[in-house]
Parts: structure tokens; C-alpha cells; sequence
């Protein structure tokens, strides 16, 4: 995991987003035991209330499970990693979505950008 | 003493402390078990006067200081036996070497860790065999932080300890912190210059200007309430009276507004008005800082 000072999201939230990722690419599995809060802390450099707080919102999501004594553990749902990727992308869609809007862009015109740029990416990677 | 009851590795309770040209006033300040509290305030603020109350060098005139649950004024020793400080205007025995340092502190300290004081010698890239006084400032400061961390104490207490060193000297330094709190009742308090390294590791910050605690709270909320909206004012249009607005820098057309407690209502407050909310942007620690002690100085009598 690596945290970035120039990254305009806040800690908490660069931790929950590569969480996150790491689940939704398969590199955590679930039911899987992730690094407890200080040791996470520890080993990236960022304060424990800083992570406290991206578990503390992972949990609340359902993507982590804590267990009193015991640790934190990756959600029991099979489905996570598609979900989890579907998030991801619906964050996409909605950061598009509010920069369409500061354009004054019709709803209309974004899909057709969407669609232009979907096509084009296809176009290279068949 | 029951040092087992208290949560707090230290708290100071309505302390003052005057000097001819300098006040220190009203003073309330803890920090919880097992946290790191970052103390930013610009020179001359009293950073080093907190501190130096809090490690019983000098008396406060009013006001209570516990420091790991011991009273600093009846039981200092107690306190010092697991504390461990490091400031900018300390020094060793130039005409020592490192390794007699080491001996010496260890003879006093029982809980001094050779082992890791052999691993900070490493990863500080320090030689033992030198005279401390032909050390760099860098090495010297250095020397310092390894004879204090090798004590394991269960407060340590850095004024200013990542000025004069380079920055892979630092980034050292902040990893061996972020590794005393993996401990759940180790503590730190510092002070810096440097918000950024501030922002990145407190749990706790406080500001201090001109002698006054300015602000302290947990950084997470310290850095959600804060925010800097850019609104766009058409003609005709007056912005509304708001609440928690510190600054409001009102152009032709544009508004910049910042705010201490930003809520999600904000915006409909103010595009009732027919004004148009463009961004909304989070504040670094540095931002919020300067925008606090501006704030506070405005509403003091000059």
C-alpha cells in the first residue's frame, strides 16, 4: 500500500480506496485477515486514527468484519470481488458525471462522450 | 502511585505561566494512552514553554500537569523514570564519544534496549566511535533521538526533531514513531514547523499562538469541518448571513469562502440565493492552520 501526500483525497480515504482495490482485483481474498489497525499504521506511516477511521467506514460498507480481539477479516460474500469492481466504477461514472455538469453538458452529450470513449477502448484492446 | 487508572499520558489542567515580554494562559491539554499529538504553532507561540511545564523544567504559577498519571509537581521523578525528551537547544558531551553516551544512559535507564539501539545506529547511519562534538548538527540530533528511543519510554516528548535533518534522516525518523504507537500504551508528543508531517502521523493536533491553545482536536475532524468553497455570485445576488465562516473574500462575480463546519446544508443555503457553489475543496493542515491563528488574531485586542 502506498500513500501519497499529493493525492487530493485524504489519507483515510486513499487507505479505504486501496482496500478496496486490493479486493477487487483478488489480492485480498474474502475471509481473508488484513493487517490490524496499528500495525497497518505502522507500516505505511499514517496515523492510527487515520486508519481507525477507514475501517471503522470499510466496516460499516459490509467490505471488512471485525472481531472483537481477534482481528479484522474481508467480508464472507463471493460475490465481493465483481461488487466491489462495480463500485469502483460507479466512482468513475460519478466523478464524469460532476465534471459534465461544471461543462453545462446535457445528459445527452455525456453518454455519447461515454459511448465514444467506451468504443475507442475496445478498439484497442479487442 | 496508581498510574495503572489513568488513561491519559498526560493532561494539563488550567496552566499559566508568565515571562516579562510572554504569557502562557489558561493552558487545558491532554493527550490520550497510546496516541500522538502534534503541537504546531509559529515561533515564539510557546510550543517549547508547554513543554518545558509538561517535563517539570519549569513550575507553572497556576494549573495542574499529570504526566502517565503522576502530579508533576509532587512526583516528577516517578514521571521522568518513563519519559524521554529530545529538544533543539539540548546537547551531549562534545568531548564524548557516542558509544560512551550509550553506556552512560543505559546505567541510569533500566529499560535501555541494546539491541535496538544497535539497529537505530543503522538505520541512522551513526558511528560510535566519535567525538560528539565533531558530529554534524544532523548527526547530533540524531545521536540524541537514538539515546532517547532506546530508553523505550512510554511518553517521548520531541521538540522540533525533524528540524536539521535531511530528508532520509526523516523519513527514518517518522517510520521508528509510527513504530513506538504500534504499542497501544506508547505516547508522543512533538512539536513542528513542518504540517506535513504533522498531518501525516498525529492523531491529536494542537495549534498555539501567542501564548493561547488556538485549537486542539483528533485530526480527522480537524481536517472534515474544515473547507474552502468557490461560489459564483451572478449580478444582483447577495450571499446570505452564515454561520462558521472565517474568511470571505468577495470578488465582481466570484466568492471564496472558507468555513470550520462544513455541512452538506451549506449549499442550499446558498443557491437559494441564486449564487451557484462551483468547488468545494479540502484544506491541508498548513491552510487551516494559518487560517487559525489569522482568525484568532483578528479577534484579539491589539
Amino acid at each position: 500500500m502506498f500513500i501519497s501526500q499529493t493525492d487530493p483525497r485524504p489519507l483515510y480515504l486513499q487507505v479505504k480506496d486501496q482496500i478496496r482495490h486490493r479486493i477487487a482485483v483478488g489480492e485480498l481474498k474474502s475471509g481473508e485477515e488484513i493487517p490490524s489497525i496499528r500495525a497497518l499504521a505502522a507500516s505505511i506511516r499514517v496515523s492510527v486514527i487515520t486508519i481507525k477511521r477507514a475501517y471503522l467506514e470499510l466496516e460499516h460498507e459490509g467490505v471488512i468484519q471485525t472481531r472483537q480481539g481477534r482481528g479484522s477479516f474481508v467480508s464472507d460474500n463471493v460475490e465481493l470481488g465483481d461488487s466491489m469492481k462495480e463500485q469502483e466504477l460507479d466512482q468513475h461514472l460519478e466523478a464524469a458525471a460532476h465534471a459534465a455538469a461544471m461543462l453545462n453538458l446535457s445528459e445527452e452529450e455525456l453518454a455519447a462522450r461515454l459511448l465514444k470513449v467506451s468504443r475507442k477502448v475496445t478498439k484497442r484492446r479487442p | 502511585m496508581n498510574t495503572a487508572a489513568s488513561t491519559d499520558a498526560f493532561a494539563m489542567q488550567g496552566v499559566r505561566k508568565s515571562f516579562r515580554h510572554f504569557q502562557l494562559e489558561g493552558l487545558n491539554l491532554q493527550l490520550p494512552l497510546g496516541q500522538i499529538m502534534g503541537l504546531v504553532g509559529p515561533n515564539g507561540a510557546g510550543k517549547s514553554t508547554t513543554i518545558r511545564l509538561l517535563m517539570g523544567l519549569i513550575a507553572p504559577e497556576a494549573g495542574s500537569i499529570e504526566v502517565l498519571g503522576h502530579p508533576m509537581q509532587e512526583d516528577a521523578a516517578a514521571a521522568k523514570r518513563d519519559v524521554a525528551f529530545v529538544s533543539d537547544d539540548m546537547s551531549l558531551f562534545s568531548t564524548a564519544t557516542l558509544a560512551w553516551h550509550m553506556r552512560f544512559v543505559a546505567s541510569i535507564y533500566p529499560d535501555w534496549d541494546e539491541v535496538y539501539a544497535r539497529q537505530l545506529l543503522k538505520r541512522f547511519n551513526l558511528r560510535t566511535d566519535q567525538w560528539v562534538g565533531k558530529l554534524s548538527r544532523g548527526e547530533h540530533v540524531k545521536s540524541m533521538l537514538l539515546l532517547a528511543l532506546a530508553r523505550r519510554p512510554r511518553l517521548l516528548v520531541l521538540d522540533e526533531p525533524t528540524s536539521g535533518l535531511d530528508p532520509v534522516a526523516r523519513h527514518e525518523l517518522l517510520t521508528e514513531l509510527m513504530q513506538i504507537v504500534r504499542d497501544d500504551a506508547r505516547s508522543i508528543l512533538f512539536s513542528s514547523h513542518n504540517t506535513v508531517d504533522v498531518e501525516r502521523i498525529s492523531d491529536q493536533i494542537a495549534f498555539i499562538d501567542r501564548g493561547r491553545l488556538v485549537d486542539a482536536r483528533d485530526k480527522e475532524s480537524f481536517l472534515d469541518r474544515w473547507r474552502r468553497l468557490s461560489i459564483d455570485v451572478p449580478s444582483g445576488v447577495t450571499l446570505p448571513q452564515l454561520s462558521d465562516v472565517v474568511d470571505l473574500s468577495l470578488g465582481e462575480r466570484l466568492a471564496t469562502l472558507t468555513t470550520d463546519n462544513y455541512l452538506p446544508q451549506l449549499h442550499a443555503q446558498l443557491e437559494r440565493t441564486g449564487a451557484q457553489v462551483r468547488e468545494v475543496q479540502r484544506m491541508s493542515l498548513e491552510e487551516i492552520f494559518v487560517a487559525c491563528v489569522m482568525r484568532s488574531r483578528a479577534g484579539e485586542p491589539s
